[in-house]
């Protein structure tokens, strides 16, 4: 009993801290973020700010969000986190229209191709289905029930994904595995057909996203890791493509004596367009690293770093939509001692996301991001965040992301204090 | 504690004697694991468990929690071409088995060469030793019942990991579990039943498979039930074909 006790006490503490995140809808109309457990939309066609309402009478976010979404077609919104609640919002009225207790905390979520079901993956590793069809608003509270679709035996997952076609969902954990899942027809009855694992990573995964083009729609896959590395798989049978080892390219533009020892994290992922580049978010690095992808060769390779001019940011989420060559990064977190305001971020934009070698990608200033200051202001909250918060909040997220992801190591004496506690060993003294 | 490493073998028999290898009953399944893991199955050296073996020949069986061994060593001599391999949680009880396996294989000159045992946690591990189909039987013979209901999650046959078993099982391998306890029984019958991957073997196939009562007479807990006339509750599946599902 003492032992969960202090388990639950480290996981507290090291929870506390959640990375700001960004998502575009498709049609790049809308822009969301989530800092903590503040959730702020904007509408980029509109240059406006969006307020979220809930009509059903369900409290916001309390505590930090872990996850948020479009679907595919753009319709819905979902909204998930440490406050266990998964909020499916209607991006036509930006109206909750359910919500859903999870049983435990919630680390991400994904919607399927057709947009009817909700999936979200809680932090013990069970992945549970949400039928949309059922809240038809006026009987909400009835069937708003989530079965579960499939589990990881006790791990922590890290990310949700649907194949392009929509025939699979993946999903990855922190015992270095990714999931490949037959997505059936009827969901609410479990997901019990698994066509492949894939097997390569040597840290936790932390992100999963598909590499599409005209000639393979299907796409491939690619994963983030703890490693250093970010991979291109063929999902249908996880045979590993390629590996492409990031963690130099990190360590060059920050090297910091302290973390040698430790190889910085991939932390997110996000494909252009056109299926030609995929931005990389890492730990240290201050910028993004612009991965070139050939499908056709089965090959990934950096091609660019693109810094920002003038301050340090280490983006914590990246996002684009298809429709649009144009990356937008976030990087913040929440609840940070050392700053003064509780929670703090920063947003920017790359511009010439895109595979044409003609022009550069490069950062665009604050006086040209599309929606202008209105932008800046609901986005980030303010104007102008203070650079020496903004390395805080990366170094506390990193840390978090550490805590919470990588195995404990215990020295043999310290295991052998950790047993002292233990029946079988009391009786022979 | 450290026992020179002859002297804890039998004499006559050259097999490990068991009271060198005493350990606790149970073992957490949920914490996080300090021993080596392979990465993928490819990464696994089968020439150093299986020597006399080619090297790429597929192990078929495995025995998860194969406790001390005896129904590994029954198997053995009974398909003497299949690989096998057992997976045990407790390192002290590995080692036994370990032991046990190298102490069969010098006095039975030929005998016991595909049988192996590697420490693992097979709830969590699975698929990093076997591809996909390429099992042919699995044992769950006397799992850990975990009673409390808070600690069912810890049971070896759930719903949801039964999907990975029906990962590494080829279409028509067969699931064997066996438990004295009779509310498991029933749990892991339930869940065998619930899953459309497995179908529940029939009493003819039953009877005419000669692995099914090495379950209960091959095995030590089988052996220990047996003593005190205790009862058994086997159930049998067989994986099949998932046609229906898209």
């Amino acid at each position: 009993m003492e032992e969960i006790n202090m388990e639950e006490g480290d996981q507290t503490r090291e929870m506390g801290v959640a990375p700001a995140l960004i998502a575009l809808d498709p049609t790049h109309q809308y822009v969301s973020v989530s800092v903590g457990s503040d959730l702020r939309v904007f509408n980029l066609r509109e240059g406006c700010g969006v307020s979220l309402v809930d009509p059903t009478g369900g409290c916001m976010h309390k505590d930090a969000v872990r996850a948020i979404r479009f679907s595919g077609n753009g319709k819905l919104f979902v909204s998930a986190g440490d406050d266990k609640l998964v909020k499916v919002w209607s991006t036509e009225s930006w109206h909750c229209i359910a919500t859903v207790t999870s049983e435990k905390r919630v680390s991400a979520v994904a919607i399927d191709k057709g947009g009817r079901y909700v999936c979200y993956a809680d932090k013990f590793g069970v992945v549970y289905a949400l039928d949309t069809e059922c809240f038809d608003g006026t009987n909400a509270s009835l069937n708003k029930k989530a079965v579960p679709l499939l589990a990881h035996y006790c791990s922590i997952i890290t990310s949700l994904e649907f194949s392009p076609d929509g025939k699979f969902i993946l999903s990855a954990d922190r015992d270095f595995k990714i999931r490949v899942t037959v997505f059936p027809k009827n969901p609410l009855d479990g997901a019990h057909e698994i066509q492949s694992f894939c097997l390569g990573h040597t840290e936790f995964v932390s992100c999963l996203a598909f590499v599409c083009n005209v000639d393979f729609p299907q796409g491939n896959l690619v994963s983030g890791s703890g490693d250093s590395t970010v991979r291109l798989w063929d999902f249908t049978t996880g045979s590993l493509l390629d590996t492409c080892d990031v963690g130099s390219k990190a360590g060059l533009s920050q090297s910091n004596g302290k973390d040698a020892e430790v190889s910085p994290a991939v932390t997110d992922l996000c494909p252009n367009f056109d299926g030609s580049l995929v931005a990389v978010a890492i730990q240290n690095l201050s910028g993004i690293l612009l991965l070139s992808c050939n499908l056709s060769f089965r090959k990934l390779s950096i091609a660019k770093v693109v810094s920002i001019p003038g301050e340090t940011c280490i983006p914590s989420s990246l996002g684009a939509a298809l429709s649009e060559p144009m990356l937008w990064m976030i990087m913040g977190a929440s609840s940070l001692r050392v700053s003064d305001s509780a929670s703090l971020a920063r947003v920017r934009v790359v511009s010439n996301f895109s595979g044409v070698t003609e022009q550069e990608a490069t950062v665009v200033d604050d006086s040209d991001i599309p929606g202008g200051q209105p932008l800046l202001q609901k986005l980030q909250g303010s104007l102008s965040v203070g650079e020496e918060a903004i390395s805080a909040a990366a170094e506390a997220v990193k840390t978090a992301l550490r805590n919470l992801l990588i195995k404990k190591q215990y020295s043999t004496e310290r295991r052998e204090h950790r047993k002292c506690g233990r029946n079988d060993k009391k009786i022979k003294k | 504690m450290e026992v020179e490493c002859n002297t804890t073998l039998n004499k006559k028999t050259g097999l490990p004697r068991k009271r060198f290898y005493r350990a606790r009953a149970h073992s957490n399944p949920l914490s996080d694991s300090h021993f080596p893991v392979p990465t993928c199955p490819a990464e696994v050296d089968y020439s150093i468990h299986y020597p006399q073996f080619d090297g790429l020949t597929k192990v078929q069986f495995a025995d998860i929690g194969c406790g001390f061994g005896g129904l590994l060593v029954s198997l053995a001599t009974l398909f003497p071409d299949t690989l096998m391999v057992g997976m045990e949680l407790r390192d002290k009880v590995t080692e036994y088995v370990k032991e046990r396996i190298n102490g069969l294989r010098t006095t039975n000159p030929g005998q016991y060469q595909n049988i192996s045992v590697v420490r693992t946690n097979s709830m969590k591990y699975i698929p990093n030793y076997f591809e996909k189909a390429q099992l042919t039987k699995m044992f769950f013979l006397f799992p850990d019942p975990h009673f409390k209901e808070k600690n069912h999650r810890r049971r070896v046959i759930s719903p949801h990991l039964l999907d990975e078993y029906a990962y590494v099982l080829k279409v028509g391998g067969i699931i064997y579990t066996i438990t004295d306890v009779e509310e498991l029984g029933e749990w892991m019958k339930s869940c065998l039943e619930g899953h459309p991957l497995f179908k529940a073997l029939t009493e003819e196939e039953i009877e005419s498979d000669q692995v099914v009562e090495l379950l209960t007479s091959a095995t030590e807990e089988g052996q220990k039930v047996a003593r005190n006339g205790g009862q058994t509750f086997p159930a049998i599946y067989r994986r099949i074909e998932a046609s229906f599902l898209f």
